[in-house]
């Protein structure tokens, strides 16, 4: 019997339990997929598979070029976006060249900051059985309250920080109200709701960075004033390091504590939980499912907002009309980063470094070896296809299936 | 066919659900396994149809070692199994659904139905089964889906019959229909094996009895032997199977209803002018055929479902149209009708599903956050007391039996102080020894001096906990009787006839 050599078992042991493991054979996966992708689309690599049977040498030739090719872009997704070795080694033998060796984590970190924040806030309203699309248009109308506050009131930094972060939740909070207060009064679907509601914040976004009001002075186009200084988030390590990663870093980290003490141990969470796993259970035990549904809007809004609003002061600075729009729109990435971290800070945490790190990584890949950056996409997509069918990966790595801790699908389909 | 099982054990992880059963089925037999829920019945049956892989053990087959792959090949030797759920296409006529899998074809792949109808007809002659190969089976009654069901598997020359929970679904009357089914085909040689939980019809059918317990055989039994007999073996201790009671002079009103009207989900009336008081230290006992608007009327109560007219009052405050929330706090406990809707969260755990309905309340959570040891030493506490089986409280109340879970919502509607306890079906798929103990249960409280609403379509269950029995028909009260009148009387009532009132 299989199931009873110790080979087996102790592999069994090792893969058998945790979402985690599925998840990472589903990166692994993806990354074959993406490797597939290179090989088919680069050049060299086609032309020496197509000089297969020229001579006794191609095989060989096409299997070195085709890993040659592959590996490379992979290191250089690694070292774009982790670190390299060599420059870390070098930095450490002569503490010379530190803010090189730190850059590639620097800059995925900082990518990853909003993204958390963004995705949390979907997270939290996934566990309570709600499909918040409009996470982008939360973060837009968090970014656009914070650059009203960052750029025409003027205080001293311990002020004015604090002032624009929460002029950031309150355009999330009320970004996300309108289609929190349609749900629970007239019972609209929150996914139509959410999803047309970005366009408008689209446009509020336009139509903003043309007024008077925020507009930079003299400028023709949608670029706003840049914010104040004391509204900004200043770099973790300075300015004079050179690293990009900011203080919002230290916003992402207490947002995570705050939604798993949230989603864990407080008794608002538990009533968001009972209701996304039971409606019906939820009613019945006397929570009140209108005053939910509001709140969860307005947890998950102002979260967004809050996404957005770190992006501005910590990244940006300066608001334009290319904010969070199309590959910058983390609040859409939010909902799949959500989902890949199963809903949960934690995961949702490791999820964000895993699309950050792709992203970065990528763009250095396509600035080294000429492979796009859309590649970072693929593969992106391909490991949330994969963990969306744990199935799938399961039975391609022979994983055991345990009926105690059998998946559970991280939605449950549109929630009404 | 002639079934032996050896030493068959099969394993869930760490969880042993079947250790080391011995068991033969002769033909021409109809063997009763018979066993609580959770006993691992379903799980044996499994292995049997090869749908599970046994661990350990062996299988044979008129005394050959067999081992089936899975189902088909199980089907393709002789085996026809009749599931709990059948597994019918509701829209497709009787014919369509027999030959579903193996369908005679004419020229073009097209369906014969001519030859399939012939089929259907012959094996129908052969064992007296009467079904209309051509009507749509979702159009039919339950028990007539069940025939097709021993149709399907006959016409596949199945020579061993499982029967898994066969009567659950059926009418007194289809029960009657089923079993001299089972005794003509045993009469013609076929080999039954016939899963149950239900003490009368072992005793009214089997040949054999076999006798399982968390997970292992305890025994055999004889259809001669009492129904107290086999329920103390099933349960392993001796079982009450009659609810002892002393009378109590019940005290003021705890529960009125006024003249209540409410409407179904259709927007008609369910309930239509219904009054009825409980009172301290009662119960009373709402009987009636399903769909009769009783749970229209719980769910009234419970302040989930609006109220057109009436009032509804507990203790003398005015509960009519509140939310469940303030029907909870005015100090009503509700035990719903479909436990896993409406009473659990089957994906949290245990201790999370027992403080449902008080996560708010001190010592669960102070300040907005919530006390997580309190929340557990109250799921200690009440698994203790109420004698839920499960492996920890940290556990997914979805791993847990049907009866178990009814424990989990009994325990917690009870756990905190109530004036009404309001129960629908308390005891539906329950076995012999958590019905024992969920009786017990509400006549405790009723000592206890809670006025208690109990809504059962099992007359048994009626007679035996009512103080007072009201019987609903077509939304109305058509009387309210004595515990000592009889079955018939109440069946008229049941069907809308007039009777006196014995109790005035």
């Amino acid at each position: 019997m299989p199931e009873s050599s110790p080979r087996r078992s102790i592999w069994a042991r090792v893969t058998g339990q945790s979402p985690f493991v599925v998840t990472l054979f589903a990166l692994v996966l993806g990354l074959v997929f993406g490797a597939i992708v290179i090989v088919t689309t680069t050049a060299p690599v086609l032309d020496a598979w197509r000089g297969f049977f020229t001579s006794w040498g191609a095989p060989g030739h096409a299997i070195k070029v085709t890993a040659d090719n592959v590996g490379a872009a992979y290191r250089i997704m690694f070292t774009g976006s982790v670190f390299s070795p060599a420059t870390l080694w070098h930095a450490i033998t002569t503490g010379q060249g530190w803010s090189n060796a730190l850059t590639p984590i620097s800059e995925t970190l900082t990518y990853a900051t909003p993204l958390t924040i963004a995705s949390i806030g979907v997270g939290i309203a996934f566990q309570t059985g709600i499909f918040n699309i409009g996470a982008n248009g939360q973060a837009m109308m968090g970014g656009i309250a914070g650059a009203y506050v960052g750029t025409l009131i003027h205080l001293p930094t311990v002020l004015h920080l604090p002032f624009t972060l929460l002029a950031g939740i309150a355009g999330g909070v009320l970004a996300g109200s309108v289609p929190g207060l349609l749900k629970a009064y007239t019972g609209a679907h929150e996914v139509i709701v959410t999803l047309m509601f970005n366009y408008v914040v689209s446009a509020i976004l336009l139509y903003t960075l043309l007024s008077t009001a925020l507009q930079a002075p003299g400028q023709q186009n949608d670029i706003a004033r840049t914010l104040d200084p004391s509204a900004q988030l200043a770099p973790l390590f300075g300015t004079a390091s050179g690293l990009r990663v900011n203080y919002g870093l230290v916003i992402a980290a207490v947002v995570v504590l705050f939604a798993w003490w949230f989603l864990e141990r407080s008794s608002l969470g538990f009533d968001f939980r009972v209701t996304g796993a039971n409606p019906q259970a939820a009613r019945a035990s006397g929570i009140n499912a209108k005053a939910v549904i509001i709140l969860v809007f307005a947890i998950s809004g102002g979260l967004a907002g809050l996404a957005g609003v770190t992006e501005l002061a910590g990244f940006y600075k300066t608001l334009d009309g290319g904010f969070l729009v199309g590959n910058a729109g983390i609040g859409f990435t939010a909902i799949t980063v959500s989902l890949l971290g199963r809903n949960k800070p934690i995961g949702i945490v490791w999820a964000s470094l895993l699309f950050a790190a792709l992203g970065v990584g990528g763009r250095a890949m396509q600035a080294a070896t000429g492979i796009p950056l859309d590649l970072a996409t693929v593969i992106q997509s391909a490991v949330v296809l994969f963990v969306a069918t744990p199935v799938l990966v399961k039975e391609i790595f022979r994983l055991r299936t345990s009926p105690t801790t059998a998946l559970q699908l991280a939605t449950k389909g549109w929630g009404s | 066919m002639r079934l032996e099982l050896r030493g068959i054990t099969k394993r869930f992880g760490t969880f042993t659900a079947n250790h080391r059963i011995d068991l033969t089925v002769e033909p021409g037999q109809i063997h009763c396994l018979l066993g609580e829920n959770g006993a691992g019945k379903s799980t044996l049956m499994n292995v049997i149809f090869g749908l599970l892989q046994p661990d350990e053990g062996e299988m044979l087959i008129d005394g050959v070692v067999t081992r089936f792959a899975d189902s088909g090949e199980a089907v393709r030797r002789g085996i026809g199994m009749v599931h709990q759920h059948f597994m019918l296409v509701p829209v497709f006529s009787v014919a369509e659904n027999v030959v579903l899998g193996f369908e005679p074809t004419k020229s073009f792949d097209r369906l014969d139905h001519q030859r399939a109808r012939e089929e259907i007809r012959s094996v129908s002659q052969t064992f007296n089964l009467e079904v209309d190969p051509d009507a749509i089976v979702e159009e039919l009654p339950v028990g007539l889906q069940q025939r097709v069901e021993i149709l399907k598997a006959l016409s596949h020359d199945a020579e061993l019959l499982i029967l898994d929970e066969p009567t659950a679904v059926l009418t007194p009357q289809e029960i009657d229909a089923l079993m001299a089914i089972m005794r003509s085909l045993a009469a013609s040689g076929k080999s039954i094996l016939f899963i149950t939980h239900k003490l009368k019809e072992v005793k009214a059918i089997a040949d054999v009895i076999t006798v399982i317990r968390q997970g292992e055989v305890v025994g055999t039994a004889q259809a001669s032997d009492s129904e107290a007999e086999l329920a103390s073996m099933m349960v392993g201790r001796d079982v009450n199977l009659t609810v002892d009671k002393v009378t109590v002079s019940p005290g003021e009103a705890v529960l009125t209803i006024t003249d209540l009207v409410v409407r179904d989900d259709r927007g008609l009336p369910a309930v239509d002018g219904v009054s009825l008081t409980v009172r301290a230290g009662e119960i009373v006992a709402l009987a009636g055929v399903q769909g009769n608007g009783q749970t229209e009327l719980v769910e009234a109560i419970a302040g989930m479902r609006h109220v057109e007219s009436g009032t509804i009052t507990v203790r003398g405050v005015d509960i009519t149209n509140r939310t469940p929330r303030e029907v909870l706090d005015a100090g009503v406990g509700h035990v719903p009708e479909d436990r896993q809707l409406h009473g659990l969260v089957l994906s949290m755990s245990v201790a999370d599903n027992l403080v449902l309905n008080t996560p708010r309340r001190a010592p669960f959570a102070r300040h907005g956050s919530r006390n997580l040891a309190a929340v557990k030493s109250n799921a200690e506490a009440l698994v203790t007391r109420f004698d839920i089986r499960t492996t920890s409280t940290q556990a997914l109340v979805s791993s847990l039996s049907g009866g178990n879970q009814q424990k989990v919502i009994v325990a917690r509607e009870l756990s905190r102080p109530l004036s009404l306890f309001l129960a629908s079906q308390p005891t539906r798929g329950l076995d012999v020894g958590s019905i024992e103990y969920v009786h017990r249960q509400i006549v405790r409280q009723r000592d206890d001096g809670i006025g208690v609403l109990i809504v059962s379509s099992e007359l048994d269950e009626v007679l035996a906990l009512g103080d007072r029995i009201a019987v609903m028909h077509t939304g109305r009260i058509s009387g309210v009787v004595d515990p000592s009148t009889s079955r018939e009387t109440i069946g008229l009532l049941m069907t809308g006839a007039h009777v006196e009132p014995a109790d005035a």
